[in-house]
């Protein structure tokens, strides 16, 4: 069957910003669906709110708009592009929510619009759980007992059939969110309360709990003419009740005879016909009893998923590419197998290694949190591993994480080597259960008392306590004498870095002597079909092999091209996402045009750079100087290595530039010595005096007394935190002397070899985020400045900010250039830069700057037309920058970005911001003024802006006068205003009508029943210390979950006062990217 | 190809190894060993699928072959008393790529290694086994001797010489060693999670099944479709056959050269065919059913081996996944009038099916069975529960 020829144009719905549960393999699932219909000839229409992708780049689609992903912004994109068909299934549970909203609200009937990829029929079976589970029922597959609630008298009922444990799973939200496991019956009533508030259809399920049993997961793919095949079968190795996206995973599975495989593969195939998802991809979950076999299914996606691109990364079948051409017709057996290019599409891959999947978390930067793992989803980030066994395999994942592991490393169990203390510590679902069990080993704890304790597959365990017996011998006896042994231990998967450790050498001498022995890694394809066709796909990664005796085979083949290496970012975390795997994407198409090979080196599943499609050749590698060095000398046996590009994919890269430089590895771009330059105080400040610029007040502490001096002479507040760190780490504002101490008490041990760094605090001052570009004679081009919306103080991550800058007057943005050409010129910087400044009372104050791509650089690219990465990629490898003939044409847009964070997630959180990042993405609002550019980045990030009702008003006193201004806009567009004492007071004194509330700690009713009564529509709250912090945590908290829309800052609350005048004064509309530049890239 | 071709300082034995694969054309594949003691030679041959090990070092189309398994874990879930395609491997060793582990399964019964052991299987893990299989996807399935030494002493020149003695498998007849000696009946039924096994209570049809090597799923799915089955062995002659007054005959999938079977089984076959009775052959009966009907087979360059392969079916345009074991195939173009294609590889193109348009025969070149690998096309056997319906006028 040939693709329909009934449609024509097409529109793509995008996840939106990366939050937890839904990052960028949005964007790279997305980006396959959205080449792969332009390919076929349709008018591809696209909606995402993230500029951070690649799918938002102008040249992917024919309009790309990045708006708001609601409902009525679709509406309005389909009433002016009329498309065909909409393909729901390739953003996520936005896509399919915002769908089905509007198709159950009659719009797209009204608008003539089908739905391709999954009808509303299939979707609302999967989606709903009590469909579901008739569904399944129907088709004599068993699901864990359950009852549908919606309030307590319900659950009341259901707890009565189902028991406890019971997990509860709220309906129609993204990676479990307001779910949980309640182990008794109070928590089982808070839990359900909390789920049911968190569905958008007010639902949660209650459910049998099948903890501890075996989960695995099914990839499946479907076309019309009901060809089914399997990608990828998983299985977790953490046990049911951590979320899959939470646990440890491997595939293929490993623990299944093939008649427990073939019956979940029957059940995955009939599951996917009775839920009537016609074509395309979906991801069945299974929980399997290890006791007796008995297989129960958990849950369906029926769209493309976190686990599809695992399982597209794991087995090299593009499976959202397959899915969109089975969305407009196509059947299996018409399309190819990209990577053999001579077999069908219809087979089902089947590999010859294991791929381990780890999830990497951020409950450091969310005290308050427990570090606990349940059914909702905390991860911000995975790596993904390939080795020919699982316990290489393992071992690569744990050094991919970049969280200082080199292997399976010690770790402290409190109370050990008291057994009860450390079966204790087994049974608590942590993030770091894995170094927990291998640490268990080491204390004498027997496979069967580990399993017991952990619930883990005791054939998982065995494989690690074969690690961790390895290691005993190596501690005790040294490195192994002969080649042989060496190699057996290199075949386990150990690095040398750890070898080193636990040999008390260092990593280079390890790798000396294994290099003298001839023990090499060697390359194998990731081809589909474990060797039985040969592959030209260079999608590769290493592992050691072969007897000693013959050499190993290696498949890299690497040609006699021009080529250049880009190195990636490793596992997404805060302050390291989908930003910098964009600028490492369009380093491989900038190079790739102008005639270089690239060869992508990277371990996150989820991007777009570890596509086999993107870079010419790809390793899929930890990013760890030993795993680099090799490739790059197996690189180097052919053809010529211009250099590395390690200043675009974050820190993690940047960290890898003097190992790689001192063993000869040519650099690319701004010479590492520079980025050092940057990044050490010392230096840096020398710098900065000789150009003559300013710098707040500073210094350096490498003890408590020493900081409280430095603070004093600087003078309070001052914004303290310990250096070299990423996304602002143990960054906080401290106001007073014992606020310091309790921050060298409490949060950062200072110390000689962990000294801290303590600026002066510039209260009010105006944050301005620079990317420039500078080529290798120095000539500088300022790409795009930002004014923050909140004050300095709050880490850039996490504010908003707009472009072009709204307040700061042309003198000082021309003064920011100045000083930006000077330093880009000072560093010789080749390729991009990016400063932070303050702007205070006139003055500038240079903040940081970081001579390497930065986070805002995708969104520079699509406020601007400019694709600035790309241009940096060119003058890395020498072009002039006048050869880029960049224009410096602006159109009339305002551009402003909004960050989005995962406090929703973290129960026990405040939301106030400070100078630790702890958003995990962002949008982008577009459109012709500030207020509208700023309201648009509101709904985009989520926030219900409301038009009309009453405003809460609590803030400290320094920010009351500021304050007056903007309420009082807010009166005259009609809200009511309650306040809190002193605010009412304020703000009565200066003529505006309010009604005081009580604090919560005033007595009842206070401001929280009025918020839970849905009696407040927005919240202006802000505070200084940390006494007001507690006091005020409860409303911040209820604004959060019952989604009012809340500013913690003056600044914020002043724009968004903007923005809902703004759009009072006239109804949002849309446009695509197209429209505000001509440029294309 | 980096791996030696000629003889000499390979050799060697390594100090470590207590196994090895040495191949007929020099190469020598060292390793550890597991299974029994002592070599074995055969065809080394590659299999792909990631589950079903036991049934495949029990089906008795593996005759005279050595299997590698392309996937590195094999063993992980031990072995049990159902898995099994016959009750006696006769695959004669394995190559395997990681150690043998312990078995994770709720099904174990015996760990792999000591089921090899008490089967005389000899084994070695520890090699490149996707660096084997790529050497036989590239030059053809080369024949070898896989040996375990537990001392480490190997004659290495005289294994080589083993394996380049042997004949290979180009015109052996293996079914006749691995057929059943005497007819026995089946009413076993396929496997079910938390009942095993079932048992055939009410047969609709008596079928005779002709025993080239079946795989026991193959009688399995057969019962479940409702067939009472009577096993005779390869040597039965068309009256033999014929005798059970049967409703339908079966032609099993079995080892070897099919051609090497044509004195035999080409009469008896063509006896059931001129009595029209209703008859469905798999892999080397489908091979033989070609032959009888006056077609070719020939050695294909590369075998298939695994349960990912996808065939068309080109009746109704659907494709299954299938499960295959076969180094030989039907010439499509030597088939006579009255003989259509229905099934396609679509790896290859080769043949995968075909029926008679004049007589109630049909047959498939791949596993319907499967065991391992998916159940796709169990169909197959409704299908000749069917045309047994229609001979009778049902």
């Amino acid at each position: 069957m040939p693709k329909r020829t009934d449609i024509k144009s097409i529109l793509v719905i995008g996840a939106g910003p990366i939050v937890i549960g839904q990052a960028c393999e949005f964007d790279y699932s997305g980006v396959q669906a959205c080449k792969a219909l332009k390919d076929e000839g349709y008018r591809v229409i696209l909606i995402n709110s993230n500029p951070a992708t690649i799918m938002t780049d102008p040249g992917l689609v024919d309009a790309t708009y990045v708006e708001p992903i609601t409902p009525d912004m679709v509406a309005k994109i389909i009433e002016k592009e009329r498309p065909d068909a909409i393909l729901p299934t390739m953003g996520g549970q936005t896509a399919l929510n915002t769908a089905m909203s509007l198709h159950r609200d009659g719009r797209l009937k009204k608008l003539n619009v089908e739905l391709i990829g999954a009808n509303a029929e299939a979707i609302d079976k999967a989606e709903d759980r009590l469909l579901f589970r008739d569904a399944m029922t129907k088709i004599g597959l068993e699901c864990p007992k359950s009852e549908v609630v919606h309030n307590r008298e319900e659950a009341a009922r259901a707890l009565a059939n189902v028991g406890l444990p019971a997990i509860i799973r709220p309906s129609f939200t993204l990676g479990g969110t307001g779910g949980g496991i309640a182990y008794n019956r109070d928590e089982y009533f808070d839990i359900v309360q909390g789920g049911v508030d968190a569905s958008p259809v007010g639902e949660v399920l209650v459910e049998e709990s099948v903890l501890g049993w075996k989960e695995f997961e099914m990839e499946v793919v479907r076309d019309r003419r009901d060809n089914c095949i399997i990608i990828c079968s998983i299985e977790n190795i953490d046990p049911m009740g951590v979320h899959t996206g939470d646990s440890v995973t491997v595939a293929p599975a490993l623990t299944l005879t093939d008649k427990e495989y073939q019956n979940m593969r029957d059940a995955s195939i009939a599951g996917l016909r009775e839920i009537g998802v016609d074509t395309g991809g979906s991801n069945v979950q299974f929980a399997v009893d290890p006791a007796t076999g008995r297989m129960v299914v958990i849950e369906m996606n029926p769209r493309v998923s976190r686990s599809s691109a695992l399982a597209s990364k794991a087995t090299g079948f593009p499976i959202a590419k397959v899915a969109a051409r089975l969305a407009v017709g196509y059947t299996l057996d018409e399309l190819l197998n990209d990577i053999t290019g001579t077999t069908p599409a219809s087979f089902e891959p089947t590999i010859d290694y294991v791929v381990t999947k780890m999830p990497r978390f951020a409950f450091e930067k969310f005290p308050g949190a427990e570090a606990l793992l349940t059914t909702s989803m905390k991860s911000v980030g995975e790596a993904m591993s390939i080795g020919r066994t699982f316990q290489e395999s393992l071992q690569k994942a744990l050094r991919s994480m970049e969280t200082g592991l080199t292997g399976l490393n010690e770790i402290e169990i409190k109370g050990a080597p008291d057994k009860a203390a450390i079966v204790g510590a087994l049974a608590r679902p942590t993030p770091d259960r894995i170094l927990v069990i291998a640490q268990a080993f080491r204390h004498g704890l027997s496979v069967d008392e580990v399993a017991q304790a952990s619930k883990y597959e005791p054939w998982f365990l065995r494989q690690i306590r074969e690690l961790v017996e390895a290691e005993a011998i190596v501690r005790t006896r040294g490195l192994p004498k002969d080649a042989k042994g060496l190699l057996d231990l290199k075949k386990k998967g150990f690095s040398d870095e750890r070898l080193a450790e636990l040999t008390g050498q260092k990593a280079v001498d390890v790798a000396t002597r294994r290099r003298g022995l001839g023990i090499r890694p060697v390359y194998k394809r990731i081809d589909t079909c474990a060797a039985e066709f040969e592959s030209h796909t260079p999608y590769l990664y290493s592992c050691y092999e072969g007897d000693g005796v013959n050499p190993a085979e290696c498949e890299a083949q690497p040609t006699d091209r021009r080529k250049v290496i880009i190195l990636g970012g490793g596992p997404n975390r805060i302050g390291q996402g989908i930003e910098f795997d964009y600028c490492c994407v369009h380093a491989v198409y900038a190079l790739r045009d102008a005639g270089y090979e690239t060869i992508m080196v990277n371990c996150n599943p989820e991007t777009v750079s570890t596509d086999y499609d993107t870079a010419d050749r790809l390793y899929f590698e930890p990013l760890t100087a030993e795993d680099v060095i090799e490739l790059v000398e197996v690189e180097r046996r052919n053809g010529e290595l211009l250099g590395l590009i390690v200043q675009f994919g974050g820190q993690t890269p940047l960290k890898l530039a003097k190992p790689l430089e001192a063993v000869g590895i040519p650099i690319l771009g701004t010479s590492p010595d520079a980025i050092d330059l940057a990044e050490d105080r010392d230096r840096f400040q020398k710098l900065i005096h000789e150009l003559k610029l300013r710098q707040p007040d500073n210094g350096t502490a490498t003890s408590q007394e020493q900081a409280i001096a430095v603070a004093e002479r600087i003078g309070y507040p001052v914004v303290i935190r310990p250096s070299y760190v990423l996304g602002g780490r143990a960054m906080q504002i401290v106001y007073d002397r014992a606020g310091l101490e309790r921050y060298t008490r409490e949060a950062v041990k200072v110390s000689g070899d962990t000294p801290v760094l303590i600026d002066s605090y510039l209260r009010d001052a105006i944050e301005v985020d620079v990317d420039a570009l500078a080529d290798k004679d120095q000539n500088v081009f300022v790409a795009g400045i930002m004014e923050h919306i909140e004050e300095a103080g709050i880490h850039s991550g996490d504010s908003a900010c707009s472009l072009p800058p709204h307040s700061l007057p042309a003198k000082i943005l021309a003064e920011i250039e100045r000083q930006t050409e000077a330093m880009a010129k000072a560093l010789k910087v080749v390729g991009l830069m990016n400063v932070q400044y303050a702007v205070k009372d006139g003055d500038v104050y240079v903040l940081e700057v970081n001579p390497r791509a930065s986070r805002t650089v995708p969104f520079v690219a699509k406020a601007t037309g400019q694709p600035i990465a790309k241009y940096a990629a060119r003058l890395m490898v020498g072009e002039p920058l006048k050869a880029l003939a960049i224009k410096k044409a602006r159109g009339k847009h305002v551009a402003v970005k909004e960050a989005v964070f995962p406090f929703a997630r973290f129960p026990g959180v405040d939301i106030i911001l400070g100078p630790e990042m702890r958003s995990t993405g962002e949008v982008m609002g577009l459109d012709t003024n500030f207020g509208r550019a700023f309201a648009k980045s509101q709904l985009g990030a989520g926030s219900k802006v409301p038009l009309e009702g009453v405003v809460f008003v609590s803030v400290k006193d320094q920010d009351k006068a500021a304050m007056v201004k903007p309420v009082k806009h807010l009166v005259e567009l009609g809200f009511t205003v309650v306040a809190t004492g002193g605010t009412s007071d304020f703000l009565r004194k200066h003529g505006i009508k309010t009604q005081r509330v009580n604090k919560v700690l005033e007595g009842r009713p206070h401001i929280v029943d009025l918020m839970k009564d849905g009696k407040v529509q927005l919240v202006f709250n802000t505070v200084d210390g940390a006494n007001a912090l507690t006091d005020s945590f409860t409303l911040r908290r209820t604004a959060l979950m019952n989604k009012i829309a809340y500013y913690t800052t003056v600044a914020g609350a002043k724009a968004s006062v903007e923005g809902i005048a703004a759009m009072r004064a006239g109804a949002l509309d849309v446009a695509p990217l197209q429209s505000y530049f001509k440029t294309t890239f | 190809m980096t791996s030696p071709k000629t003889a000499g300082a390979i050799d060697a034995a390594p100090r470590w190894a207590t196994a090895a694969l040495v191949l007929a054309d020099g190469a020598v594949f060292w390793g550890k060993g597991v299974g029994a003691a002592g070599h074995a030679v055969g065809e080394v041959c590659f299999n792909t699928s990631m589950t079903g090990y036991q049934e495949i070092i029990t089906d008795p189309s593996y005759a005279g072959q050595i299997i590698t398994f392309t996937f590195p874990h094999i063993g992980n879930v031990g072995t049990n008393l159902e898995d099994i395609e016959s009750l006696t491997p006769v695959a004669r060793g394995v190559v395997l790529r990681g150690d043998i582990t312990e078995p994770a399964n709720w099904r174990a019964a015996k760990p792999l290694d000591d089921w090899l052991r008490s089967h005389n299987l000899p084994g070695v893990c520890g090699v490149d086994t996707r660096a084997i299989t790529r050497r036989i996807r590239d030059g053809g399935a080369p024949n070898g001797v896989v040996v375990h030494a537990p001392d480490g002493k190997f004659d290495v020149p005289k294994l080589r010489k083993i394996a380049q003695d042997w004949p290979g498998l180009d015109g052996m007849d293996l079914a006749i060693e691995v057929t059943t000696k005497q007819l026995y009946s089946w009413d076993e039924t396929k496997w079910a999670l938390g009942q095993g096994y079932g048992k055939l209570t009410k047969p609709k049809y008596h079928v005779v099944a002709v025993d080239y090597g079946a795989k026991r799923n193959i009688l399995r799915c057969l019962a479940n479709a409702g067939c009472k089955v009577t096993v005779v062995p390869a040597t039965a002659t068309g009256e033999d056959i014929l005798r059970h007054k049967p409703d339908g005959v079966f032609l099993s999938n079995g080892p070897g050269d099919p051609a090497a079977t044509v004195g035999y089984s080409v009469p008896a076959i063509q006896a059931v065919l001129d009595k029209k009775v209703p008859l469905f052959g798999i892999c080397l009966g489908h091979q033989i059913l070609a032959l009888t009907l006056g077609g070719k087979t020939r050695k294909m360059e590369r075998g298939h081996r695994g349960a990912n392969q996808p065939v068309k079916d080109l009746t109704t345009g659907k494709v299954e996944i299938t499960s295959q074991n076969h180094g030989f195939c039907v010439v499509p173009e030597s088939l006579p009038e009255g003989v259509e294609v229905t099934h396609v590889s679509l790896f290859d193109g080769t043949n995968e099916g075909l029926r008679c348009t004049d007589k109630p025969a049909f047959s498939v070149q791949y596993h319907p069975e499967a065991s391992p690998g998916p159940t796709d096309s169990h169909y197959l056997f409704d299908r000749f529960v069917d045309m047994i319906d229609k001979s009778k006028g049902k």
